[in-house]
């Protein structure tokens, strides 16, 4: 096990890049801690796979380094990293059985015999696969395929770090829940540092520690899932995070405080930034409430999603969701919308701005 | 509950006409030829198993058979590992690709009986090029006419030659389709290069390989033009493959009785052997 630095790592899939466009990845520089459950988030194409490869050595960056506990190993192949990739689809090697392809890297390593069994058995048992282990693995069911998957991952006790790259995608919806809690089970097991890349939101917030948002190649935060849902350091992951995302409202600022349809609205604390550029308030719907003065709105919509309400609102042209737990105004409704006054952040040019009184920067 | 409908059976009769002409009715033919003897003129006179007897113990009739199993035997031997070979040093993207794909396609395209002559001239021992080259500038008696062992080389390497491209082709397009994770995979799990290729490359291959050498099988074990118009299927008999001795009882002595038990037998054969085949490679599905 080791920890994991990334120091100023830059990709570029064309041979001479020139634009920052050019890049699928624009310098990051990140310290994974060993023995810490990670999730990679971000839509497709944002360059998450990308980085997973370079940590695993299945691709060379342009430019910058990978250390392992401080070893620079950008340019080691994947099987001297003592890395466990886990894939989108199942890799199995259809001609054996379980057992032989959860033996196959240690038997691969020249492990003996004995020691191979014990391991495998182990594996097996905290996989749930100990019924199967001598079934052919082509025929298998895919997510019993995809805990062989993990299972070849986890045999080496040596393992700096187990990657995952979106591994409940053919996964059948009941059975992602159950995996998902599985993986959660194993990191407290084995320990070893786990990196998982998805753009589920869902999947990365129960499974990790720390989150890294991810967009157009560049990470935008990181953080926990608590701190990612209530101070999201960019509107990008406001949007991103959360079901339905936050409400992100360009406002006007002026006189020391931001203006919805004029429209006073109290932030979390003092505008300290720079006038100009782009200003936006961010609210969550969780947060948003009905009362009997504040921000003049009409109900256009209002959704029954089980739990809870999301009620559509439109100030002026502003769309503004609210979640209610109780009953819902009726659609057509005129009602006065407020924010929870410490969970309203205003943002510039789509980063959060720094202001007094919020609990972090 | 099912429903009783009898019109489906409506749909399925082209089909069945169309089998029937292309296949039942010419089958059926035979099939009359095979139990009876004709000296001519329409006259027929019922011979019963009588010809199938006969067949089943002539010497003649197993050494052409053997002859026959030993053609396709080699050309299986060889055709199918150097398909697998090359198309594994077949590059996976780029400008070569459509490159190598064309020449390796150009052997099929050319017709059976211009392979065979084509052969011929290569062949001939005082102007064709191979045939000059092995007598006059190795030194190396060869002559196609005169000795059985330069025959069956011949036949054979003209064989590998039209037909390797095949198993190429499909071998590539079993090799293009395995995704990229399964060496990543592999790569991360430390398998060696043997490895790769028996657990990855092997298995994922395994379908196409069974129609190439099912194809290849059923081709080589019916093969005709090429050895008849290169060799005639001597010197002697030695290179008589089962098809050419059918031809020589059935159109050069006229049997047609004794033919026609041949071509039931030869038919039952290559289909009990793909049927065999066939079943044993895809009974772990």
């Amino acid at each position: 096990m080791a920890k994991i630095t990334l120091s100023k790592l830059r990709h570029s899939y064309y041979p001479n890049p020139s634009t920052p466009e050019d890049y699928a990845l624009k310098e990051i520089d990140l310290d994974w801690q060993d023995g810490g459950a990670y999730a990679l988030l971000g839509p497709s194409g944002c360059g998450k796979s990308t980085l997973l490869n370079i940590i695993s050595g299945l691709l060379m960056p342009s430019e910058g380094a990978v250390l392992f506990d401080d070893k620079d190993v950008t340019a080691l192949p994947p099987d001297k990293r003592n890395i466990a990739q886990v894939f989108q689809f199942p890799v199995i090697y259809d001609t054996m059985t379980a057992f032989d392809n959860l033996a196959f890297p240690l038997r691969n390593r020249g492990v003996d015999e004995a020691s191979v069994t014990k391991r495998v058995n182990e594996i097996a048992q905290m996989l749930e696969l100990t019924d199967m282990l001598h079934n052919r693995a082509a025929g298998l069911s895919p997510d019993n395929k995809q805990k062989i998957s993990m299972g070849r991952g986890l045999v080496r006790e040596d393992v700096n770090v187990v990657m995952f790259d979106e591994p409940l995608t053919v996964i059948d919806p009941h059975l992602k829940w159950k995996l998902r809690s599985k993986l959660k089970e194993l990191h407290q097991k084995v320990r070893a540092t786990m990196i998982y890349v998805t753009h589920d939101q869902t999947e990365a917030l129960t499974f990790a520690d720390q989150v890294v948002v991810m967009q157009d190649g560049e990470i935008v935060q990181t953080g926990t899932p608590v701190e990612l849902f209530e101070r999201p350091a960019h509107t990008f992951v406001g949007h991103f995070i959360g079901s339905p995302g936050m409400n992100v409202l360009p406002c006007e600022v002026r006189d020391g405080g931001a203006f919805l349809n004029g429209t006073n609205i109290a932030l979390e604390g003092d505008i300290k930034c720079q006038p100009g550029g782009l200003t936006e308030i961010g609210i969550r719907p969780e947060f948003v409430t009905f009362g009997d003065t504040g921000l003049q709105a009409v109900v256009r919509k209002v959704s029954d999603i089980g739990r809870h309400n999301v009620v559509e609102a439109m100030a002026g042209d502003l769309k503004i969701r609210a979640i209610v737990e109780s009953q819902p105004p009726e659609k057509g409704a005129a009602v006065h919308l407020n924010f929870q006054q410490d969970q309203t952040r205003l943002y510039r040019d789509g980063w959060v701005v720094l202001s007094e009184g919020g609990q972090n920067t | 509950m099912k429903t009783q409908n009898q019109k489906a059976w409506l749909f399925v009769l082209p089909v069945l006409l169309l089998v029937a002409f292309n296949a039942l009715i010419p089958i059926m033919t035979v099939v009359n030829y095979s139990v009876q003897e004709t000296f001519g003129n329409n006259l027929f006179f019922w011979e019963g198993m009588g010809w199938f007897e006969k067949l089943l113990h002539s010497d003649r009739f197993y050494s052409a058979l053997g002859r026959q199993f030993f053609f396709t035997g080699m050309i299986l031997a060889i055709e199918v590992p150097l398909g697998i070979i090359i198309a594994l040093s077949m590059p996976k993207q780029g400008f070569w690709v459509p490159v190598c794909l064309v020449t390796m396609a150009l052997p099929m395209l050319i017709p059976w009986n211009v392979v065979g002559a084509m052969w011929n001239i290569f062949t001939l021992p005082d102007i064709g090029l191979l045939g000059y080259f092995m007598n006059h500038v190795l030194g190396v008696s060869y002559d196609m006419t005169q000795n059985p062992t330069a025959a069956w080389a011949t036949i054979i390497v003209m064989d590998v030659w039209h037909w390797t491209s095949l198993v190429v082709l499909l071998s590539y397009a079993g090799l293009v389709s395995i995704p990229d994770a399964y060496y990543q995979a592999a790569k991360i799990d430390g398998a060696s290069n043997w490895a790769v290729f028996r657990f990855i490359q092997i298995p994922k291959m395994k379908n196409v390989l069974t129609i190439a050498i099912l194809l290849r099988f059923m081709d080589s074990f019916n093969i005709y033009t090429e050895p008849f118009v290169l060799t005639g299927g001597g010197p002697g008999n030695s290179t008589t493959l089962l098809s050419i001795d059918l031809v020589k009882i059935a159109l050069g002595q006229f049997d047609l009785g004794p033919a026609a038990a041949m071509s039931l037998i030869y038919f039952a054969i290559t289909l009990l052997v793909s049927w065999v085949f066939y079943t044993l490679m895809m009974k772990d599905d």
